[in-house]
Order: structure tokens, then C-alpha cells, then sequence
């Protein structure tokens, strides 16, 4: 049962979606339990989840300040060590600065924020996808400035070698994303990193469905099994 | 180096410092009578300055000329339109009056929404900073009108916008609109506050002259609302958030409060020679708003109040003058970002996210202590005293000692003369009668084309895509529906709608009908929802009030918006004027933008914007005149705006909006839209495109046998478009007919096209991209 699972919600400074994702988890049968930057320990939680936002303001550049304070040290210790993690848009651009994910994510090709709902394809069985079916379809938000996921053809080709995009765009990418990748994952497929915002797509009443549901169901399945 | 603010031509520093001129204190200025004082540069009239001089019994210091000249500008002050505003507060009844919790006077109107729950809305303008630095007046703009939320105790939940620029294709548009959008979005975007929806206007008359005006909505408990006032002799005054700068210095006096072609806003009165336009920092912002919402809930905070326009100036002497004693402020404790800065320029700077409390002595450390978690800045700056003067020191030296009700509520009254300009009678004289209309098939749906494709109607999708619509999770409609939506208790599904709405051209036939026709597309809006309309805030735009043609079209405004409000039985809760909007001696169009708000008991059962399901009625709710004076078809087909606008009933729109809140609460309406600009002809598009659907449409011409191109384009108020289930199509006729209120079948939802009877078929995915391409081909 998913019931004692404990999901843990990041809030950095200028952390902005975390109610979200806290009510993602909830809604998904867990636990949210929130984590401050300033602490230096995870409270003991199953997972963690690295919410979207503008922490410290952006500044630097998307996700390097966050990625270099208190909580992420233990964050990128417990996600080495097999911890299910997930970032979403500005945690993605965290989890990628703190070196958990490769690549990283820059300016929106046409230079502006895109607030649109897409399609995205899920493309891998991770810890948190394993309740879909590999090539089905989600509708969910992207809302970002810096959603650009980019990196170098090696690491590109080693990704998609490897089975590690775990999400694509259906569509042309709104961002320019290479290989119109929107979602990547750690070689062990524990750690995920998406642009979009599943937890914005958990009731059709706020989001264009109920799609992005399905992570939070996946990793506390997965929890449930282990 | 001079202690006076207004530039001396130094520059280049010299490498040492000059020998400091006297401290211009209260001492010196009694001592020095006959000192001559930049008042003139800083806006004051000799009239004015007289009557400072008469207040203090002396010469004011700098530092107090500086605080007077904010508080006692257009901005601040109100100066002219104080003795038109006054008919909003007496024309108020205590019926209307009876879910307010804060009125007109605070820093924003707060309304009882049911269950324990309040919200607080209002809306404000930054348009010349918007003209000056596009983003960074916009951005600042979002900025300002979200700490008036906060200052109610309130957590900002939603903005909106309302933007008027000059026409798509002009030169200057493609610089201010893109740069207001990204400026809007980007303030919002990282504060954490959706975007639900707002206008984007295009018009000549604003190409010199854009209009940027922000709503912000908050959320609060009954219990957690505070108010701004400093009372409690030995509590003390804390300076919170951002340090404070040079930036904006002279921003509500210069920038605000006078024409383009008179002052230049480059040559703003800094000797530094910054900006008047400030700079903003959402983070810092949305920081702040985490550590204030934490400082409410803890219970340590007296009063509290923004720092916004004039800055401590306004701060210190709102917060002494609503309290009970008088307050001591010392400069030397506030925390500076540049070396230098005189009393003038502290009291008057405009540095951004900064806020202002009133905390007991016994509750510093706590307040301190949550700053602290938050990162945010915080220094006791003063404290409330015994007696009745506002004292500020600097460098040990008492640099102002005023009355603090003389510099925020007691600025002068102006009685600007007022009358009705001699080409009224001719613009309205001329119809657009002599103008021909469309008939036959092709020719009226060439024109529904043009009409979508036009920058008037064209989709907004290129601006709104810019703004995050989903944080937080309790949007559940934005633009482009009629209204934006948000849920206030996730548990019970309470929520509010909110609409903001103003036609210009309409107010400049006959800005009375054109502020009453404002109010009820607002109210029509936040009805098409299902929700109870209950509170009105406005933004009234206009030229120079220095002009008595512009007088007269703003108590023209007044009196209709308040005889409007008085009919609907809404008050207005607060507000905002912007003057001095003009370019040259031409002023901009009338725009009073007029805010409502609406209850819905439960979001769940919002009436969504579009068609129903195929199958499903078409049914029109009100009726149908020959009224195109002033119609966007008139605009956009004939380039032509004179006559007089549509009729204005409220009646019928408040019984329109009863009929839409009891059949939204019943469940009977499967989709509805506001009908509004281009008429029955656009809203038929909107709600397609919107659903995906076509629609099979009869036009019935009425009992005045109206011809169908009049039919579809005329913008005749108080109709709403909807759809229902056919089994429900009988009650639906039985609740209009009890109710008095007109209704019509028109056809039924299905297809991929609308196929309107005598008008050529439209497929919707033309119609889509007709209107899709319009703003990203000028823009993009």
C-alpha cells in the first residue's frame, strides 16, 4: 500500500509550484512532506520531489544557486544511491546543475516565456512512469523560459541509446528542445527531470487532464513494491 | 555636493567631496525664509507652496518639499478628481455597502465571500512608466498593485491586465507591446501568480500613450485582515524588503502626474540622474510576500503599509495619519543601496518590493526573526509617539516636522472647470447610418472574416501564452473565457470570477452610456460563469485634466459608473486615476476600465466558456437592436466612430446575470459567452473556436425585421450567447419567460463549421487560424 509513503516537496526561495506538487502527491495517495533549502537532511522521506519555480530569482543562471544549497547535498547523495527524484521545469534545471541529470536547459528558442498545453510522448519506464504505457500520449502545461534541453550529440545519442529520454514532445517542440526531448533520466531511471508540469494536469477541473497523475502513482508504486 | 534635489550640473564627480552646504533642518529653513526653493520643478504651484508655507508657519526643509511635492501631485493627492470621486462614496448605500470588510481608503477594497473567506481586488494603472521602459514600468506595474493586496493580510491569488497600445501595425507597438507582455509575464510569471485573463486594446489614440493597467486578487479569513494605521505610543515602525534607492525617484510628480510633451521623462528631477522608471525584482517580491503571509499568521504585525509611489513619503504620514499619535522616523537606520542619498531623495525614492509594519516593542524579535528565515531585509526605522507631528531625522538633525494628515489626506482640491466639447454634438450627429452594410451570403461572411482577422478581434493567444495560467492549481477558467475563475477553498469549491472591461470608443460618444456599458459587460462577463457579481473596483484613464473637455468626460464617467453601480447594487471598493494621459493636446480615448468581481458557491458548477456538446441548443438571452454607432464592425469595416453608443439597461443586465446565476447553480447551462465586440457574429466564432465545434444558426430578425448583417454585428448589451442540453430547453424557455427576460433559439451545436442562415458556411478551423495569425504576423 502507498498509504505511509513520504514524498518530499522541496521549497527554495522563489520556489513557486510546490502547493502543487504537494497536492499531486496527496492526490496520487502519499504523503507530502515539506523540505526547507536550509535543511541539511531529507526527514526520512521515500522520495523527493524538486518542484518548478524561479528559485533565487533565476539569477546566475536557472537552478545553479538551488543546486548548490543546504538540501540538495543529501538530495544528490540519496538519488545516486537509488532514490526516486523528480524535477520538474526549474527542478529539472536544478537536478541538471547539481550534475544528477546531463545536459542542461536554455532559453526558449523564440527568446519568450511559452505557457501552452502540449502532448508528450512518454518514451521509457522509469521509476516515475511506470504506471504508463511506453509511446502513450499526456496532455500537460509547459510554462517556461528556459526550457530548451540541450547537450552534446554524444550524450544525446548515449541518452536515447540507453532508453534515458523518458519523455518527448509530440509536437515540434514549443522550445526548441534538441530531439524535441522533454523529460531525461538518471542511468538507473530513478531519477526523472521534465519541463512540463504533470502536477498541473491532476484534475480536469484546473488542468487540460488528469495525465500527469500518473508519475506520482508510479513512484509510490514502485515505493510500495520495493 | 548639494543637499537640494534637483540636479545640479556637477558631472563629473569631483575626485574629492565639496565641503558640505548646512543641513537643510526645520532650524535652517525657520533661520533662511527667503531661500529659493525648486517647488515649481517638483511640480508645486505657487498657490501650493504657499500653502505649505502657510501649514508649517515657515519654509518647508527639502526633505519636507520633496514629501509634500509626491503626496501633493495628481498621483497621490487626487487633486482633481477628488470632488467627482466623492459621488462614489455618496451614492453608496448601506445595502451595498454590506459584504464590504474595507472600503474606498484603504489600500484595497475587501469583500465577505461566504464561509469565513474574504477577497480583496483592485486595479491600478502604470501607464507612463510603461511608455518610458516598456517591461520594467509593466513589471513594476504588477508589482505595486500585488503589496496593496498584501497590505490587506491577503495572499495575492490571480492578476490580470489590461493593455491599450496604438494601432498593430504602428512603428511603436512593436516596441511597447512586446515589451509590457514580457514585463507583465515575467513579474507575474515569477511571483507565482496566474494570469486569468484581461484586454488588449489597439487604438490610435494610444500610440503615444499606452495604457498598462494591473488587477491583482487576494485571498484572505475574515480574521487575518489588516489594516493600514500605526497607533500605540512606543510600537515601532519596521522598514521591511528591499533597500531603498535612487530609482524612481520623482516617479508619481513627474512621471505620473504631467504630460509627455511638458516633462521629459529622461530629465526627471535626480541629480543622479537615474531613472524615474523603476526597477523590479519579483524574486525579491515573492519573498516578500511568503515572509509577510508568515508575519500575519504568527500575529505580529499592528498595521502595515506599501511602499509604492512616493514611497516614505507616503508610507509614514498614511500610517501617522490613520493612527492615533504621531511617529518618529529616523533616515539613518534605512538601509540604502547608493552612498549619498539625501532626506529628499530617501523619502521620496521609489525602490521596489519594500513594505512597512507596525510592531510592538515585545514582538521586534519574533518579526525580525521571521524576516531572518526569508532572507528579507528588516530595520527598525522609528517609532509611534505621543502627540500629533511626524518627525524625521537625518544625521542627527530633524530634517521634517509636519502634521502627517497635511501631506496625505489634506493636498488641494481642484474644481477643474468642466464642459462638454464643442465637437460632442457633431460626433454624435454622425451615424454610421451612411455607411453601407454587407447582404448576400458571400459578402456577410467576408466581412465576419475581416472582422476575425482584424487586431481588434484577432486572438490574444500570442500575449497570454506569455503568462502562466496553472500555479498554484485553482484556476479553473482564463482568458480567453469570458471571465477568469479561481477557486478560493480547494475543500468546498468556493470561488470568484472576475472580469475587467472598458470600451473606449463607446465612452467617447458618450462617456456616461460608455462607463455604464463598461460596468455591465463586466458584470455580463463574470455572469456568463454562473457567478453573483458583488463588488466593482475601477481604473479610470484619461487625458489632461487640465483640459475641460477631458474634465467633462471624466465626471460624465463618474456619474454614470456610480448611478450604474447604484442601480446594479454593487460598490465600488477602490480605485484609481490616471490623468494626464495624452500626447500633445490630443488626449487618449475616455477609458474608464471598469473590475467586477462575483461569487460562485461552488467552482465545480462554473458554466463553461464555448459550446456544449454536439446536439446541444443554441438559445440567445436578450435582445437585438439596430445599434452599430460605435460597433467594432464600424471600426474595422469604415474606420469610422461617431453616433451614439448601444442602449444602456440595467435592469436587463441584472436580470440577465440572475437568469445565468440560478441556471449555472441548477445545472442547466452547458456553455455560454458574452455577447460584446463584433456581436452575435464573433461571439458565434469565439465559442466555436473555443469548443471545436461548429454550429447550425437561423437568424431571427426581430420584431423590427433587422437584416442579417445588422443582426450579426450589432452590439446591442445585455445578451449572452448559451447552450443546453435538449431536454433541458423547456425549462430553460420556462425560467426566461417567468423571469422577464427575452430568449431566442437559434440553432443547434454540430459540425466543423457555422453554417448561419444567409451567410456562406465557416469552417471553424478557418475561422482558428484567421485569428491566430493576426498579432504573431505583426509581432513575431
Amino acid at each position: 500500500m502507498t498509504a505511509g509513503l513520504r514524498i518530499g516537496v522541496i521549497t527554495f526561495p522563489g520556489t513557486l509550484d510546490d502547493v502543487d506538487a504537494a497536492r499531486a502527491v496527496r492526490r496520487a495517495g502519499g504523503e507530502p512532506v515539506a523540505l526547507w533549502h536550509d535543511d541539511a537532511d531529507l526527514h526520512g522521506v521515500d522520495a523527493v520531489v524538486v518542484p518548478g519555480g524561479f528559485s533565487y530569482g533565476d539569477y546566475l543562471r536557472a537552478g545553479a544557486i538551488a543546486a548548490r544549497s543546504p538540501v540538495m547535498g543529501p538530495v544528490v547523495e540519496a538519488g545516486r544511491a537509488g532514490m526516486p527524484v523528480l524535477g520538474i521545469c526549474n527542478g529539472f534545471q536544478i537536478l541538471c546543475e547539481a550534475g544528477l541529470l546531463p545536459g542542461a536547459l536554455v532559453r526558449n528558442q523564440g527568446l519568450r516565456f511559452v505557457c501552452r498545453e502540449v502532448g508528450l510522448r512518454v518514451e521509457a519506464d522509469t521509476a516515475w512512469t511506470s504506471s504508463f504505457t511506453v509511446g502513450q500520449e499526456l496532455r500537460v502545461p509547459l510554462k517556461s523560459g528556459e526550457g530548451r534541453y540541450v547537450a552534446d550529440a554524444a550524450t544525446l545519442d548515449e541518452l536515447e541509446g540507453e532508453g534515458r529520454v523518458v519523455f518527448r514532445y509530440s509536437e515540434p517542440a514549443p522550445n526548441g528542445a534538441l530531439r524535441d526531448i522533454a523529460g531525461v533520466s538518471s542511468a538507473d531511471g530513478r531519477v526523472v527531470g521534465l519541463m512540463p508540469h504533470p502536477e498541473h494536469a491532476i484534475d480536469d477541473l484546473t488542468g487540460p487532464s488528469t495525465d500527469g497523475l500518473g508519475l506520482f502513482t508510479s513512484v509510490l508504486a514502485q515505493l510500495a513494491t520495493a | 555636493m548639494t543637499v537640494s534635489p534637483v540636479p545640479a550640473p556637477v558631472d563629473p564627480a569631483p575626485p574629492t567631496a565639496p565641503p558640505l552646504p548646512p543641513l537643510d533642518d526645520v532650524d535652517h529653513a525657520a533661520a533662511t525664509p527667503d531661500q529659493s526653493q525648486p517647488h515649481a520643478a517638483l511640480g508645486l504651484r505657487e498657490e501650493e507652496y504657499a500653502r505649505i508655507r502657510e501649514i508649517l508657519g515657515r519654509r518647508p526643509t527639502e526633505a519636507e518639499l520633496a514629501m509634500y511635492s509626491v503626496m501633493w501631485s495628481e498621483h497621490c493627492s487626487y487633486k482633481s478628481s477628488k470632488v467627482h470621486l466623492r459621488r462614489f462614496g455618496e451614492t453608496t448605500t448601506e445595502a451595498m455597502r454590506a459584504r464590504l470588510l474595507a472600503g474606498i481608503g484603504e489600500n484595497a477594497g475587501v469583500v465577505d465571500v461566504g464561509d469565513g473567506w474574504a477577497v480583496t481586488f483592485k486595479i491600478e494603472s502604470h501607464n507612463h512608466p510603461s511608455y518610458v521602459e516598456p517591461h520594467q514600468g509593466a513589471a513594476t506595474g504588477v508589482g505595486g498593485i500585488v503589496r496593496d493586496i498584501m497590505a490587506m493580510g491577503a495572499r495575492p491569488v490571480a492578476v490580470m491586465d489590461g493593455l491599450r497600445v496604438g494601432p498593430l501595425d504602428a512603428p511603436d507597438t512593436g516596441r511597447v507591446l512586446p515589451g509590457v507582455v514580457s514585463g507583465v509575464g515575467f513579474y507575474g510569471n515569477c511571483l507565482g501568480l496566474p494570469n486569468i485573463g484581461g484586454e488588449v486594446v489597439f487604438d490610435p489614440s494610444y500610440a503615444g500613450n499606452p495604457l498598462v493597467n494591473a488587477l491583482c486578487v487576494g485571498v484572505l479569513r475574515h480574521e487575518d485582515l489588516h489594516l493600514a494605521f500605526a497607533s500605540g505610543t512606543g510600537n515601532k515602525i519596521v522598514l521591511f524588503g528591499a533597500r531603498t534607492g535612487l530609482d524612481g525617484i520623482g516617479g508619481v510628480s513627474v512621471l505620473a502626474s504631467e504630460t509627455f510633451d511638458r516633462a521629459d521623462p529622461t530629465q526627471a528631477p535626480s541629480r543622479k540622474k537615474l531613472p524615474s522608471v523603476q526597477v523590479g525584482d519579483p524574486f525579491a517580491e515573492k519573498v516578500l510576500i511568503e515572509c509577510c503571509l508568515e508575519l500575519f499568521g504568527a500575529g505580529l504585525v499592528v498595521g502595515i503599509q506599501d511602499l509604492g509611489g512616493a514611497g516614505l513619503s507616503c508610507a509614514t504620514s498614511e500610517l501617522a495619519s490613520a493612527g492615533d499619535g504621531g511617529m518618529q522616523i529616523d533616515l539613518d537606520a534605512v538601509p540604502l543601496r547608493a552612498e549619498n542619498m539625501t532626506a529628499a531623495e530617501i523619502l521620496s525614492s521609489e525602490s521596489q518590493e519594500r513594505m512597512c509594519a507596525v510592531v510592538t516593542p515585545e514582538n521586534v524579535d519574533a518579526f525580525m526573526a521571521v524576516c531572518r528565515r526569508w532572507d528579507v531585509t528588516a530595520t527598525v526605522i522609528g517609532e509611534v509617539t505621543d502627540g500629533d507631528r511626524l518627525r524625521i531625522t537625518h544625521q542627527g538633525a530633524t530634517v521634517v516636522d509636519v502634521p502627517p494628515p497635511t501631506v496625505a489626506h489634506d493636498g488641494p482640491v481642484y474644481q477643474r472647470p468642466y464642459a462638454r466639447p464643442d465637437d460632442q454634438d457633431a460626433l454624435q450627429a454622425d451615424t454610421v447610418a451612411r455607411h453601407p452594410r454587407p447582404s448576400g451570403p458571400a459578402a456577410i461572411a467576408e466581412q465576419v472574416r475581416t472582422l476575425v482577422g482584424s487586431p481588434a478581434l484577432a486572438s490574444r493567444t500570442w500575449v497570454t501564452e506569455q503568462y502562466d495560467r496553472f500555479v498554484r492549481g485553482n484556476v479553473t477558467s482564463a482568458a480567453p473565457a469570458d471571465a477568469g475563475v479561481v477557486r478560493v477553498d480547494e475543500s468546498s469549491g468556493r470561488g470568484v470570477a472576475v472580469s475587467i472591461d472598458a470600451n473606449a470608443r463607446f465612452c467617447r460618444l458618450d462617456p456616461r452610456a460608455g462607463a455604464q456599458l463598461a460596468l455591465a459587460e463586466a458584470v455580463r462577463n463574470v455572469a456568463s460563469s454562473g457567478a453573483v457579481p458583488v463588488a466593482v473596483t475601477d481604473c479610470l484613464n484619461f487625458g489632461s485634466p487640465e483640459d475641460p473637455g477631458v474634465m467633462w468626460q471624466f465626471a460624465e464617467a463618474i456619474a454614470g459608473l456610480a448611478d450604474g453601480c447604484v442601480a446594479m447594487g454593487l460598490p465600488v471598493t477602490g480605485g484609481n486615476v490616471s490623468f494626464y494621459n495624452q500626447t500633445g493636446n490630443t488626449a487618449i480615448l475616455p477609458t474608464p476600465v471598469v473590475g467586477v468581481l462575483g461569487i460562485l458557491e461552488d467552482v465545480t458548477r462554473a458554466v463553461r466558456s464555448g459550446l456544449g456538446p454536439e446536439g446541444h441548443a443554441v438559445w440567445l438571452l436578450g435582445e437585438t437592436r439596430d445599434e452599430l454607432d460605435g460597433s467594432t464592425w464600424a471600426g474595422v469595416v469604415h474606420d469610422h466612430l461617431g453616433g451614439l453608443p448601444p442602449r444602456v439597461d440595467l435592469a436587463a443586465e441584472a436580470r440577465l446575470a440572475a437568469v445565468m446565476a440560478d441556471a449555472a447553480a441548477d445545472g442547466l447551462l452547458s456553455g455560454a459567452h458574452d455577447l460584446s465586440d463584433g456581436g452575435l457574429a464573433q461571439a458565434l466564432v469565439e465559442a466555436a473556436v473555443a469548443t471545436g465545434r461548429g454550429a447550425r444558426i437561423a437568424l431571427a430578425s426581430g420584431p423590427d425585421g433587422l437584416d442579417p448583417a445588422t443582426v450579426l454585428f450589432s452590439e446591442s448589451a445585455a445578451r449572452m450567447l448559451v447552450t443546453v442540453a435538449p431536454g433541458d430547453e423547456a425549462e430553460l424557455a420556462r425560467r426566461c419567460a417567468e423571469a422577464g427576460q427575452p430568449a431566442a433559439r437559434l440553432g443547434e451545436v454540430g459540425g466543423d463549421a457555422l453554417r448561419i442562415e444567409g451567410v456562406d458556411p465557416l469552417p471553424v478551423d478557418e475561422l482558428r487560424a484567421l485569428g491566430d495569425a493576426t498579432l504573431p504576423a505583426a509581432l513575431d
